[in-house]
Protein backbone atom coordinates (compact mmCIF):
# COMPACT_ATOMS: atom_id res chain seq x y z
CA UNK A 1 0.00 0.00 0.00
CA UNK A 2 1.13 3.77 -1.00
CA UNK A 3 2.32 5.45 2.19
CA UNK A 4 1.28 8.44 0.73
CA UNK A 5 -2.29 8.30 2.41
CA UNK A 6 -0.61 8.31 5.99
CA UNK A 7 1.48 10.85 4.78
CA UNK A 8 0.62 13.93 6.70
CA UNK A 9 1.67 14.21 10.08
CA UNK A 10 1.26 17.66 11.59
CA UNK A 11 -0.69 18.69 8.98
CA UNK A 12 -1.12 23.38 8.87
CA UNK A 13 -4.17 24.52 10.67
CA UNK A 14 -5.14 26.79 7.74
CA UNK A 15 -4.37 25.71 4.58
CA UNK A 16 -4.41 28.12 0.89
CA UNK A 17 -4.37 24.79 -1.28
CA UNK A 18 -5.35 21.39 -0.80
CA UNK A 19 -4.27 18.65 -2.83
CA UNK A 20 -6.21 14.97 -3.15
CA UNK A 21 -5.68 11.99 -4.65
CA UNK A 22 -3.27 13.69 -7.06
CA UNK A 23 -1.81 11.77 -9.88
CA UNK A 24 0.05 13.07 -12.92
CA UNK A 25 0.79 11.13 -16.24
CA UNK A 26 3.47 11.72 -19.33
CA UNK A 27 1.79 9.08 -21.72
CA UNK A 28 2.06 5.89 -20.14
CA UNK A 29 4.42 6.85 -17.44
CA UNK A 30 2.69 7.73 -13.99
CA UNK A 31 5.08 10.65 -12.87
CA UNK A 32 3.07 11.52 -9.13
CA UNK A 33 1.02 8.24 -7.28
CA UNK A 34 -2.07 9.46 -5.35
CA UNK A 35 -0.31 12.40 -3.27
CA UNK A 36 -2.65 13.88 -0.61
CA UNK A 37 -1.34 17.31 0.86
CA UNK A 38 -2.48 20.90 1.84
CA UNK A 39 -0.48 23.68 1.52
CA UNK A 40 -0.65 25.93 4.81
CA UNK A 41 -1.48 29.77 4.11
CA UNK A 42 1.56 32.47 4.40
CA UNK A 43 3.91 29.67 4.97
CA UNK A 44 7.00 28.25 3.23
CA UNK A 45 6.04 24.45 2.26
CA UNK A 46 9.53 22.89 1.02
CA UNK A 47 9.19 20.11 -1.29
CA UNK A 48 12.22 17.71 -1.02
CA UNK A 49 13.56 14.60 -2.73
CA UNK A 50 15.80 12.67 -4.90
CA UNK A 51 16.24 13.35 -8.62
CA UNK A 52 12.97 12.53 -10.79
CA UNK A 53 10.89 11.97 -7.48
CA UNK A 54 8.14 14.13 -8.75
CA UNK A 55 8.21 17.27 -6.81
CA UNK A 56 9.00 19.50 -10.02
CA UNK A 57 6.12 17.87 -11.79
CA UNK A 58 3.48 18.04 -8.68
CA UNK A 59 4.68 21.26 -8.25
CA UNK A 60 4.03 22.13 -11.69
CA UNK A 61 0.62 20.87 -11.36
CA UNK A 62 -0.46 23.70 -8.62
CA UNK A 63 -0.80 25.90 -11.10
CA UNK A 64 -1.67 24.32 -14.82
CA UNK A 65 2.00 24.59 -16.11
CA UNK A 66 1.36 21.02 -16.78
CA UNK A 67 -1.15 22.00 -19.32
CA UNK A 68 1.38 23.12 -22.09
CA UNK A 69 2.99 19.59 -22.41
CA UNK A 70 0.36 17.74 -24.88
CA UNK A 71 1.85 13.79 -23.32
CA UNK A 72 0.56 15.34 -19.29
CA UNK A 73 -2.58 14.49 -17.89
CA UNK A 74 -3.21 15.22 -14.14
CA UNK A 75 -6.24 13.44 -12.04
CA UNK A 76 -7.63 14.22 -8.64
CA UNK A 77 -8.80 17.70 -7.09
CA UNK A 78 -6.18 20.71 -6.70
CA UNK A 79 -8.11 23.43 -4.98
CA UNK A 80 -7.64 26.75 -4.08
CA UNK A 81 -9.44 28.35 -1.60
CA UNK A 82 -11.67 25.16 -2.25
CA UNK A 83 -12.33 25.62 -6.07
CA UNK A 84 -10.82 22.79 -8.35
CA UNK A 85 -8.54 25.11 -10.61
CA UNK A 86 -8.82 22.61 -13.03
CA UNK A 87 -12.73 23.07 -13.14
CA UNK A 88 -14.07 23.50 -16.67
CA UNK A 89 -15.07 27.32 -16.81
CA UNK A 90 -11.52 28.07 -14.99
CA UNK A 91 -8.88 30.50 -16.91
CA UNK A 92 -5.48 28.80 -16.74
CA UNK A 93 -4.25 32.30 -17.01
CA UNK A 94 -6.18 33.69 -13.88
CA UNK A 95 -4.85 30.18 -12.25
CA UNK A 96 -0.75 31.36 -13.30
CA UNK A 97 -1.81 34.94 -12.14
CA UNK A 98 -2.97 34.08 -8.53
CA UNK A 99 -0.49 31.13 -8.49
CA UNK A 100 2.80 32.64 -9.85
CA UNK A 101 6.05 30.84 -10.62
CA UNK A 102 9.73 31.29 -10.38
CA UNK A 103 12.13 29.40 -12.18
CA UNK A 104 15.62 27.63 -11.56
CA UNK A 105 17.36 29.45 -14.01
CA UNK A 106 15.99 33.60 -14.11
CA UNK A 107 14.62 34.17 -17.47
CA UNK A 108 14.16 38.06 -17.44
CA UNK A 109 12.53 39.14 -21.18
CA UNK A 110 14.94 41.33 -22.93
CA UNK A 111 13.54 44.45 -21.85
CA UNK A 112 14.17 47.32 -19.07
CA UNK A 113 13.96 46.46 -15.72
CA UNK A 114 10.79 48.73 -15.95
CA UNK A 115 9.17 46.66 -18.65
CA UNK A 116 9.80 43.65 -17.07
CA UNK A 117 7.98 44.26 -13.47
CA UNK A 118 5.23 46.18 -16.10
CA UNK A 119 4.80 43.04 -18.71
CA UNK A 120 2.23 41.32 -16.75
CA UNK A 121 -0.39 44.39 -15.69
CA UNK A 122 0.25 45.48 -19.13
CA UNK A 123 -1.17 42.41 -20.88
CA UNK A 124 -3.45 41.71 -18.14
CA UNK A 125 -5.05 45.46 -19.86
CA UNK A 126 -3.97 47.77 -17.53
CA UNK A 127 -2.58 50.90 -19.30
CA UNK A 128 -3.08 53.57 -16.35
CA UNK A 129 0.80 54.92 -16.53
CA UNK A 130 1.21 56.34 -12.57
CA UNK A 131 -1.03 52.93 -11.45
CA UNK A 132 1.95 50.57 -13.14
CA UNK A 133 5.16 52.64 -12.01
CA UNK A 134 3.05 52.95 -8.85
CA UNK A 135 2.69 48.90 -8.80
CA UNK A 136 6.19 48.10 -10.04
CA UNK A 137 8.05 50.20 -7.22
CA UNK A 138 6.20 48.30 -5.12
CA UNK A 139 6.96 44.64 -6.65
CA UNK A 140 10.57 45.66 -7.03
CA UNK A 141 10.54 46.59 -2.98
CA UNK A 142 9.06 43.76 -2.11
CA UNK A 143 11.36 41.47 -4.04
CA UNK A 144 14.13 43.60 -1.74
CA UNK A 145 15.78 44.99 -5.51
CA UNK A 146 14.39 48.63 -5.50
CA UNK A 147 17.55 50.18 -4.05
CA UNK A 148 19.23 48.57 -6.17
CA UNK A 149 17.98 49.41 -9.47
CA UNK A 150 15.69 52.53 -8.41
CA UNK A 151 18.15 55.09 -10.65
CA UNK A 152 18.38 52.39 -13.62
CA UNK A 153 14.99 51.51 -14.35
CA UNK A 154 15.00 52.13 -18.27
CA UNK A 155 18.59 49.64 -18.13
CA UNK A 156 18.06 46.77 -19.94
CA UNK A 157 17.12 43.69 -17.30
CA UNK A 158 19.77 41.81 -19.03
CA UNK A 159 22.32 43.94 -17.44
CA UNK A 160 21.59 42.64 -13.52
CA UNK A 161 23.54 40.15 -11.96
CA UNK A 162 22.51 36.58 -11.36
CA UNK A 163 20.72 36.87 -7.78
CA UNK A 164 19.16 40.61 -8.96
CA UNK A 165 17.61 39.15 -11.96
CA UNK A 166 16.22 36.28 -10.07
CA UNK A 167 14.59 39.04 -8.02
CA UNK A 168 13.53 40.76 -10.84
CA UNK A 169 11.75 37.75 -11.73
CA UNK A 170 10.38 37.60 -8.45
CA UNK A 171 9.38 41.17 -8.44
CA UNK A 172 7.70 40.54 -11.71
CA UNK A 173 5.31 37.55 -10.52
CA UNK A 174 4.59 40.00 -7.73
CA UNK A 175 3.29 42.92 -9.61
CA UNK A 176 -0.13 40.96 -10.59
CA UNK A 177 -1.16 40.48 -6.68
CA UNK A 178 -0.55 36.25 -7.00
CA UNK A 179 -1.66 34.90 -4.02
CA UNK A 180 0.64 31.63 -3.82
CA UNK A 181 4.45 31.28 -5.32
CA UNK A 182 5.92 28.53 -6.74
CA UNK A 183 9.92 28.41 -6.78
CA UNK A 184 11.42 25.65 -8.45
CA UNK A 185 15.11 25.68 -7.56
CA UNK A 186 15.53 29.40 -7.28
CA UNK A 187 18.81 29.84 -5.67
CA UNK A 188 20.24 26.74 -7.52
CA UNK A 189 22.03 28.93 -10.46
CA UNK A 190 23.49 31.79 -7.60
CA UNK A 191 26.56 32.11 -5.13
CA UNK A 192 25.96 31.45 -1.76
CA UNK A 193 25.16 35.55 -0.95
CA UNK A 194 22.70 35.85 -3.48
CA UNK A 195 21.41 32.70 -2.37
CA UNK A 196 21.21 34.55 1.16
CA UNK A 197 19.00 37.23 -0.34
CA UNK A 198 16.82 35.49 -1.66
CA UNK A 199 16.22 33.02 0.93
CA UNK A 200 15.67 36.19 3.52
CA UNK A 201 13.15 37.31 0.74
CA UNK A 202 11.35 34.12 1.06
CA UNK A 203 11.23 34.37 4.80
CA UNK A 204 9.63 37.86 4.40
CA UNK A 205 7.62 36.95 1.39
CA UNK A 206 5.36 34.69 3.38
CA UNK A 207 3.95 37.44 5.59
CA UNK A 208 1.86 38.17 2.74
CA UNK A 209 1.98 35.00 0.22
CA UNK A 210 1.83 31.52 -0.09
CA UNK A 211 4.95 30.07 -1.20
CA UNK A 212 5.78 26.46 -2.53
CA UNK A 213 9.64 26.07 -2.73
CA UNK A 214 11.13 22.68 -4.72
CA UNK A 215 14.95 22.63 -3.52
CA UNK A 216 17.48 20.09 -4.53
CA UNK A 217 18.99 21.10 -0.59
CA UNK A 218 18.22 19.98 2.21
CA UNK A 219 19.57 22.97 4.14
CA UNK A 220 18.22 25.21 2.49
CA UNK A 221 14.38 23.68 2.55
CA UNK A 222 15.60 24.03 6.38
CA UNK A 223 16.35 27.20 6.24
CA UNK A 224 13.63 29.04 4.86
CA UNK A 225 10.28 26.47 5.01
CA UNK A 226 7.73 26.24 7.72
CA UNK A 227 7.08 22.78 6.46
CA UNK A 228 8.83 20.24 4.39
CA UNK A 229 7.23 17.48 2.43
CA UNK A 230 9.12 14.27 0.94
CA UNK A 231 8.92 13.06 -2.23
CA UNK A 232 10.15 9.45 -3.14
CA UNK A 233 9.45 8.20 -6.65
CA UNK A 234 6.28 9.64 -7.24
CA UNK A 235 4.78 9.22 -3.63
CA UNK A 236 4.37 11.99 -0.68
CA UNK A 237 6.55 9.92 1.82
CA UNK A 238 6.06 12.28 4.76
CA UNK A 239 4.72 15.91 5.72
CA UNK A 240 5.32 17.54 8.38
CA UNK A 241 6.69 20.83 10.40
CA UNK A 242 9.97 21.40 9.21
CA UNK A 243 11.45 21.40 12.52
CA UNK A 244 10.21 18.20 13.36
CA UNK A 245 11.14 16.16 9.95
CA UNK A 246 14.87 17.36 10.25
CA UNK A 247 15.12 16.00 13.90
CA UNK A 248 12.88 13.43 14.18
CA UNK A 249 11.34 12.42 11.14
CA UNK A 250 8.74 9.36 11.32
CA UNK A 251 9.57 7.84 8.26
CA UNK A 252 12.36 5.42 8.13
CA UNK A 253 12.92 6.72 3.99
CA UNK A 254 12.71 10.23 4.99
CA UNK A 255 15.58 9.57 7.85
CA UNK A 256 17.60 7.92 5.31
CA UNK A 257 17.03 10.50 2.39
CA UNK A 258 17.78 13.45 4.74
CA UNK A 259 20.57 11.97 6.51
CA UNK A 260 22.40 11.37 3.04
CA UNK A 261 22.07 6.99 3.59
CA UNK A 262 20.21 6.60 -0.05
CA UNK A 263 22.04 3.86 -1.98
CA UNK B 1 20.72 1.81 9.95
CA UNK B 2 22.22 2.13 6.30
CA UNK B 3 25.31 3.55 5.79
CA UNK B 4 26.01 6.86 5.19
CA UNK B 5 26.69 7.77 1.55
CA UNK B 6 29.57 9.48 2.89
CA UNK B 7 32.02 7.84 3.83
CA UNK B 8 34.35 10.14 5.80
CA UNK B 9 31.60 10.94 7.53
CA UNK B 10 30.83 7.61 8.03
CA UNK B 11 33.82 7.28 9.86
CA UNK B 12 33.80 10.82 11.86
CA UNK B 13 30.30 9.12 13.75
CA UNK B 14 32.43 5.83 13.77
CA UNK B 15 35.45 7.98 15.55
CA UNK B 16 33.27 9.24 17.83
CA UNK B 17 31.80 6.50 19.12
CA UNK B 18 35.24 4.98 19.62
CA UNK B 19 36.21 7.82 21.74
CA UNK B 20 33.15 8.19 23.93
CA UNK B 21 33.53 4.08 24.62
CA UNK B 22 37.33 4.69 25.35
CA UNK B 23 36.16 7.66 27.80
CA UNK B 24 33.62 5.28 29.35
CA UNK B 25 36.50 2.12 29.83
CA UNK B 26 38.68 4.31 31.51
CA UNK B 27 35.89 5.95 33.85
CA UNK B 28 35.07 2.09 34.61
CA UNK B 29 38.67 1.39 35.32
CA UNK B 30 38.63 4.50 37.67
CA UNK B 31 35.71 3.41 39.87
CA UNK B 32 37.26 0.06 40.33
CA UNK B 33 40.62 1.28 41.67
CA UNK B 34 39.03 4.46 43.63
CA UNK B 35 36.80 1.61 45.14
CA UNK B 36 39.72 -0.28 46.08
CA UNK B 37 41.78 2.27 46.85
CA UNK B 38 39.41 3.37 49.54
CA UNK B 39 38.67 0.04 50.60
CA UNK B 40 42.28 -1.18 51.16
CA UNK B 41 43.64 2.49 52.20
CA UNK B 42 45.93 2.38 49.16
CA UNK B 43 47.44 6.09 48.21
CA UNK B 44 49.01 4.55 45.29
CA UNK B 45 45.86 3.38 43.36
CA UNK B 46 44.39 6.94 44.76
CA UNK B 47 46.93 9.32 42.44
CA UNK B 48 46.38 6.44 39.90
CA UNK B 49 42.43 7.05 39.52
CA UNK B 50 44.14 11.15 39.80
CA UNK B 51 45.83 10.58 36.89
CA UNK B 52 43.65 9.12 35.17
CA UNK B 53 41.09 11.85 35.31
CA UNK B 54 43.76 14.21 33.72
CA UNK B 55 43.48 12.50 30.64
CA UNK B 56 39.47 11.70 31.04
CA UNK B 57 39.44 15.46 31.10
CA UNK B 58 41.17 15.73 27.93
CA UNK B 59 38.76 13.28 26.31
CA UNK B 60 36.20 15.67 26.91
CA UNK B 61 37.47 18.53 24.92
CA UNK B 62 38.71 16.08 22.44
CA UNK B 63 35.03 14.94 21.84
CA UNK B 64 33.07 17.85 22.70
CA UNK B 65 35.81 19.25 19.60
CA UNK B 66 34.81 15.98 17.33
CA UNK B 67 31.20 16.46 17.67
CA UNK B 68 31.26 20.23 17.13
CA UNK B 69 33.28 19.59 14.08
CA UNK B 70 30.18 17.29 12.99
CA UNK B 71 27.61 19.97 13.40
CA UNK B 72 29.58 22.40 11.49
CA UNK B 73 30.95 20.68 8.49
CA UNK B 74 27.94 17.95 8.87
CA UNK B 75 25.34 20.09 9.15
CA UNK B 76 23.89 16.26 10.30
CA UNK B 77 19.94 16.21 10.21
CA UNK B 78 17.86 13.62 11.82
CA UNK B 79 19.89 10.60 14.02
CA UNK B 80 23.03 11.72 13.13
CA UNK B 81 22.06 15.24 14.90
CA UNK B 82 20.25 13.48 17.72
CA UNK B 83 23.53 11.14 18.15
CA UNK B 84 26.07 14.61 17.88
CA UNK B 85 23.64 16.56 20.51
CA UNK B 86 24.22 13.17 22.81
CA UNK B 87 27.49 12.33 22.35
CA UNK B 88 28.05 16.32 23.99
CA UNK B 89 25.98 15.25 26.86
CA UNK B 90 27.41 11.96 27.06
CA UNK B 91 31.22 13.37 27.45
CA UNK B 92 29.93 15.57 30.54
CA UNK B 93 28.40 12.60 31.83
CA UNK B 94 31.30 10.85 31.73
CA UNK B 95 33.78 13.55 32.75
CA UNK B 96 31.35 14.21 35.98
CA UNK B 97 31.86 10.09 36.44
CA UNK B 98 35.59 10.67 36.47
CA UNK B 99 35.28 13.15 38.82
CA UNK B 100 33.07 11.28 41.64
CA UNK B 101 36.16 8.18 41.11
CA UNK B 102 38.14 11.41 42.00
CA UNK B 103 36.10 12.18 45.23
CA UNK B 104 35.97 8.49 46.20
CA UNK B 105 40.10 8.56 45.85
CA UNK B 106 40.49 11.66 47.69
CA UNK B 107 38.59 9.74 51.13
CA UNK B 108 40.89 6.72 50.78
CA UNK B 109 43.66 9.42 51.22
CA UNK B 110 42.33 11.27 53.91
CA UNK B 111 42.09 8.14 55.60
CA UNK B 112 45.07 7.12 58.25
CA UNK B 113 47.06 3.90 57.65
CA UNK B 114 45.49 2.78 61.13
CA UNK B 115 42.24 3.29 60.04
CA UNK B 116 40.26 -0.06 59.08
CA UNK B 117 37.73 0.20 56.91
CA UNK B 118 33.70 0.25 58.99
CA UNK B 119 31.45 -2.72 58.52
CA UNK B 120 28.59 -1.13 56.36
CA UNK B 121 31.75 0.14 53.91
CA UNK B 122 31.65 -3.96 52.57
CA UNK B 123 28.77 -2.81 50.37
CA UNK B 124 30.69 -0.21 48.38
CA UNK B 125 32.48 -2.83 45.95
CA UNK B 126 28.75 -4.10 45.17
CA UNK B 127 28.06 -0.24 44.69
CA UNK B 128 30.73 0.23 42.29
CA UNK B 129 30.49 -3.18 40.48
CA UNK B 130 26.90 -2.04 39.45
CA UNK B 131 27.52 1.63 38.57
CA UNK B 132 29.96 0.42 36.22
CA UNK B 133 27.29 -2.85 35.00
CA UNK B 134 25.32 0.08 34.01
CA UNK B 135 27.93 2.65 32.09
CA UNK B 136 29.44 -0.12 30.48
CA UNK B 137 25.49 -1.37 29.33
CA UNK B 138 24.93 2.81 28.89
CA UNK B 139 27.76 3.09 26.47
CA UNK B 140 27.16 -0.54 24.60
CA UNK B 141 23.45 0.88 24.23
CA UNK B 142 24.65 4.47 22.72
CA UNK B 143 27.10 3.05 20.42
CA UNK B 144 24.63 -0.02 19.46
CA UNK B 145 21.73 2.42 19.38
CA UNK B 146 20.14 -0.31 21.40
CA UNK B 147 17.21 1.13 23.18
CA UNK B 148 16.03 -2.26 25.17
CA UNK B 149 19.69 -2.44 26.87
CA UNK B 150 18.91 1.31 27.61
CA UNK B 151 15.74 0.65 29.35
CA UNK B 152 17.40 -1.96 31.57
CA UNK B 153 19.93 0.25 32.53
CA UNK B 154 17.24 2.38 34.01
CA UNK B 155 16.05 -0.48 36.24
CA UNK B 156 19.59 -1.45 37.26
CA UNK B 157 20.05 2.26 38.62
CA UNK B 158 16.70 1.25 40.62
CA UNK B 159 18.99 -1.26 42.13
CA UNK B 160 21.73 0.92 42.94
CA UNK B 161 19.28 3.44 44.74
CA UNK B 162 17.88 0.67 47.27
CA UNK B 163 21.09 -0.39 48.31
CA UNK B 164 22.53 3.17 48.84
CA UNK B 165 19.58 3.74 51.19
CA UNK B 166 20.84 0.61 53.15
CA UNK B 167 24.31 1.75 53.04
CA UNK B 168 22.87 4.94 54.58
CA UNK B 169 20.93 2.97 57.19
CA UNK B 170 23.60 1.01 58.36
CA UNK B 171 26.09 3.95 58.46
CA UNK B 172 23.70 5.78 60.97
CA UNK B 173 23.17 2.33 63.25
CA UNK B 174 27.05 2.27 63.24
CA UNK B 175 27.64 5.95 64.22
CA UNK B 176 24.83 6.63 66.78
CA UNK B 177 26.17 4.73 69.39
CA UNK B 178 29.62 5.96 69.02
CA UNK B 179 30.91 9.53 68.02
CA UNK B 180 34.56 8.06 67.27
CA UNK B 181 32.71 6.09 64.60
CA UNK B 182 31.70 9.53 62.81
CA UNK B 183 34.43 9.87 60.69
CA UNK B 184 34.63 6.88 59.39
CA UNK B 185 31.25 6.77 58.91
CA UNK B 186 30.75 9.71 56.97
CA UNK B 187 33.62 8.85 54.83
CA UNK B 188 31.27 5.90 54.00
CA UNK B 189 28.12 7.63 53.51
CA UNK B 190 30.25 10.40 50.68
CA UNK B 191 31.24 7.38 49.02
CA UNK B 192 28.09 6.01 48.55
CA UNK B 193 26.91 9.00 47.44
CA UNK B 194 29.38 9.26 44.75
CA UNK B 195 28.72 5.90 43.58
CA UNK B 196 24.95 6.90 43.93
CA UNK B 197 25.77 9.25 41.43
CA UNK B 198 27.97 7.53 39.30
CA UNK B 199 25.07 5.80 38.46
CA UNK B 200 22.75 8.70 37.93
CA UNK B 201 25.38 9.93 35.09
CA UNK B 202 25.54 6.36 33.72
CA UNK B 203 21.42 6.30 33.68
CA UNK B 204 21.69 10.15 31.55
CA UNK B 205 23.43 8.48 29.33
CA UNK B 206 21.00 5.38 28.64
CA UNK B 207 18.28 8.19 28.31
CA UNK B 208 20.25 9.84 25.46
CA UNK B 209 20.05 6.67 23.86
CA UNK B 210 16.48 6.71 23.77
CA UNK B 211 16.52 10.31 22.35
CA UNK B 212 19.26 9.06 19.75
CA UNK B 213 17.33 6.15 18.61
CA UNK B 214 13.69 7.23 18.76
CA UNK B 215 13.82 10.91 19.27
CA UNK B 216 12.13 10.69 22.21
CA UNK B 217 13.36 12.57 25.12
CA UNK B 218 12.33 10.38 28.27
CA UNK B 219 14.53 13.08 31.08
CA UNK B 220 13.17 14.29 33.88
CA UNK B 221 9.84 11.54 33.95
CA UNK B 222 8.65 11.97 30.49
CA UNK B 223 7.26 9.17 29.16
Amino acid sequence: MSESTEAVADAPSSAKMETRDVNVFYGDNQAIKNVSLDIADRSVTALIGPSGCGKSTYLRALNRMNDTIDLCRVEGSILLDGEDIYDRGVDPVEVRRRVGMVFQKSNPFPKSIFDNVAFGLRIGGESNKDLIAQRVEESLRGAALWDEVKDRLQSSALGLSGGQQQRLCIARCLAVWPEVILMDEPASALDPIATAKIEELIRELREKYTIVIVTPSMQQAARVSDFTAFFYMGELVEHGDTGRMFTRPSKKRTEEYISGRFG
Amino acid sequence: MRMHTHQEFEAELRNLKDRLLAMGGRCEQMIGLAVRAFEERDEGLANEVMEADRRMNEDELAVDELAVRILALRQPVGRDLRFAVAAVKASTDLERIGDEAVNIAERAIEMQPADRLSPPGSKLSEMARRAGAMLRDALNALVEEDPRLARDVFSQDDAVDRIYGEVMKLCLEYMKDDPDRIPGGMRICNCAKYLERIADHATNIAEMVIFTVEGRDVRHGRA
